[in-house]
């Protein structure tokens, strides 16, 4: 166990052809804590959270989970991080051939951890301890709703109990009593971990529910770092106007009229 | 725009898709190679490639030889050599038609399904998902694939072999008035198991090459719904174009003098 941060990111840059997605990113989160990523779409905050993972590979800079980069590593070195880390999926991104109870066991038959009789079981008590009952583990994904499939994705992410959660786009597309539900389970969830969590949304009601500390991202960059009490008096114009989504002020949207 | 430069735009694309296609089929073969081995999904290819092929493969070899056996009849009647029907319905089964009529309709009804189910699972994260989850994507999802094609084409091969020359014998017996067994006497007389051979090796390059396009296409479609209908067209198109390449290649190998 390090005493650093749980997870760091140094002058990370990352392009897509011609397009700089990320352009210096400085971030670090420190262990236990729940850090939400807020700013607009296509900033590059769900690029952020996939240079962890090893989904995408940035151009330059450091990634570093329990001081160890990430960047380029081998398979056996990866294979350990992402064993740490449960994701939950902005739509969900959930098996659509397997039932719901192999989808939340999946990580744990792959990794041999379990037999499938007791990843079943498992799988039955997370999805418990995200509200659902036992008769939902043998639906497939495509029976359920928009909520319950968002719920599914959280039982999954938690499932073999991670040091680490991201959740990308928690509340997206969720009425919001539901996504006030999916908020508080994250809460309960990360609470009864005691995970490091890093959620991206631009739900500000989730931020606030969710969040130990608030950074924001804007054109690649980290522009703001802050508590959750300083989001209404953040001391930056860019972050006041995106709090309070007014379509007048520093960020100007591409809108062609 | 200066012709010369689009010309070697074109070449340039057609080396960059060759050698993306030639990295992809290395990784996928080091994969097949090495542990560990997804038997659950093997087995559920291996059902869905070979077992639910065999009626489509049936019907195209059935009245392929058919109507090979009537038109070898009807051309070879001009110059009274009827009596070598039998023999020109085993060669062409055997050697081509069997070959390449399954490695087409496997190409339309695998290869599609492949690239469709894997675009799918590429556009909603579900394989990104895998990444998160303990499990390489290539050997989860293409390695079984391809394992299937290669050893299910040469099967539904040698099925279609006898069903096609079945079609034959039931023209000739039936319609043409062949005596039966004169009929099955110079089919045996003139196949060689040069011949079968042939058309299994063919098979199994085939079924790699439908597997391999299929998957190819899928994991790397982009962009919705959009770009799973174009993987989709291009895994069955480039199987085509490659089965009549590899077929040619195949036969020069094995026939020319």
């Amino acid at each position: 166990m390090t005493a650093g941060p749980k997870i760091a990111f140094q002058d990370v840059h990352l392009a897509f052809g011609p397009k700089q997605v990320l352009r210096g990113v400085d971030l670090s989160v420190d262990p236990g804590e729940s850090v939400v990523i807020i700013g607009g779409s296509g900033s590059g905050k769900s690029v952020l959270i996939k240079t962890v993972l090893g989904i995408t590979r940035p151009d330059k800079g450091v990634v570093a989970v329990d001081g160890e980069d990430v960047v380029g590593a081998s398979a056996r070195l990866r294979n350990a991080v992402n064993a740490k880390i449960g994701m939950l999926f902005q739509g969900g991104a959930l098996f659509d051939s397997l039932p719901v109870w192999e989808n939340v066991g999946f990580g744990l038959i792959q990794s041999g951890a379990m037999n499938r009789s007791d990843a079943r079981t498992k799988a039955i008590d997370t999805l418990a301890r995200v509200g659902l009952d036992e008769h939902v583990a043998t639906l497939l994904p495509v029976e359920l709703s928009g909520g319950m499939q968002k719920r599914v994705a959280l039982a999954r992410a938690i499932a073999d109990e991670p040091d680490i959660i991201f959740f990308d786009e928690p509340t997206t597309g969720l009425d919001p009593i539901m996504s006030d539900v999916i908020n508080k389970l994250i809460v309960e969830c990360v609470r009864d971990l005691g995970a490091t969590a890093v959620t991206i949304t631009h739900d500000m009601r989730s931020a606030r529910t969710i969040a130990d500390k608030v950074a924001m991202i804007y054109e690649g960059q980290i522009i703001w770092t802050g508590g959750v009490a300083d989001l209404d008096a953040p001391n930056n114009d860019m972050v006041d106007q995106f709090v309070h989504g007014r379509a007048d002020g520093p960020i100007q949207m591409a809108v062609r009229r | 725009m200066n012709p010369l430069a689009s010309i070697g735009a074109v070449i340039l694309a057609f080396f960059t898709a060759t050698g993306r296609v030639a990295i992809f089929a290395g990784r996928a073969l080091y994969h097949i190679a090495t542990p560990p081995m997804y038997f659950r999904q093997t087995l559920r290819q291996l059902i869905d490639v070979g077992y639910y092929s065999l009626p489509v493969v049936a019907l195209t070899t059935l009245f392929s030889g058919m109507v090979l056996a009537l038109q070898s009849y009807t051309g070879f009647a001009r110059f009274s050599a009827e009596g070598a029907v039998a023999s020109v319905v085993v060669l062409s089964m055997t050697r081509e038609l069997a070959p390449v009529l399954a490695g087409l309709m496997v190409a339309g009804r695998v290869g599609a399904a492949m690239a469709a189910e894997i675009g799918t699972m590429r556009v909603t994260e579900q394989i990104d998902a895998l990444a998160t989850l303990s499990t390489n994507p290539m050997k989860y999802l293409v390695a079984p694939r391809i394992i299937a094609g290669i050893l299910t084409l040469p099967v539904l091969v040698l099925v279609g072999d006898i069903i096609g020359v079945m079609g034959g014998y039931l023209v000739g017996v039936y319609r043409l008035d062949f005596n039966p067994s004169a009929y099955v006497q110079q089919t045996w007389a003139f196949v060689e198991t040069l011949d079968v051979m042939s058309g299994l090796v063919k098979a199994a390059v085939f079924g790699f090459i439908v597997t391999l396009m299929g998957c190819y296409h899928g994991y790397n479609s982009r962009g919705g719904a959009q770009g799973v209908g174009v993987a989709t067209t291009n895994a069955v198109v480039s199987s085509a174009i490659l089965i009549l390449v590899a077929n040619y290649v195949i036969t020069e190998s094995f026939f020319s003098k």
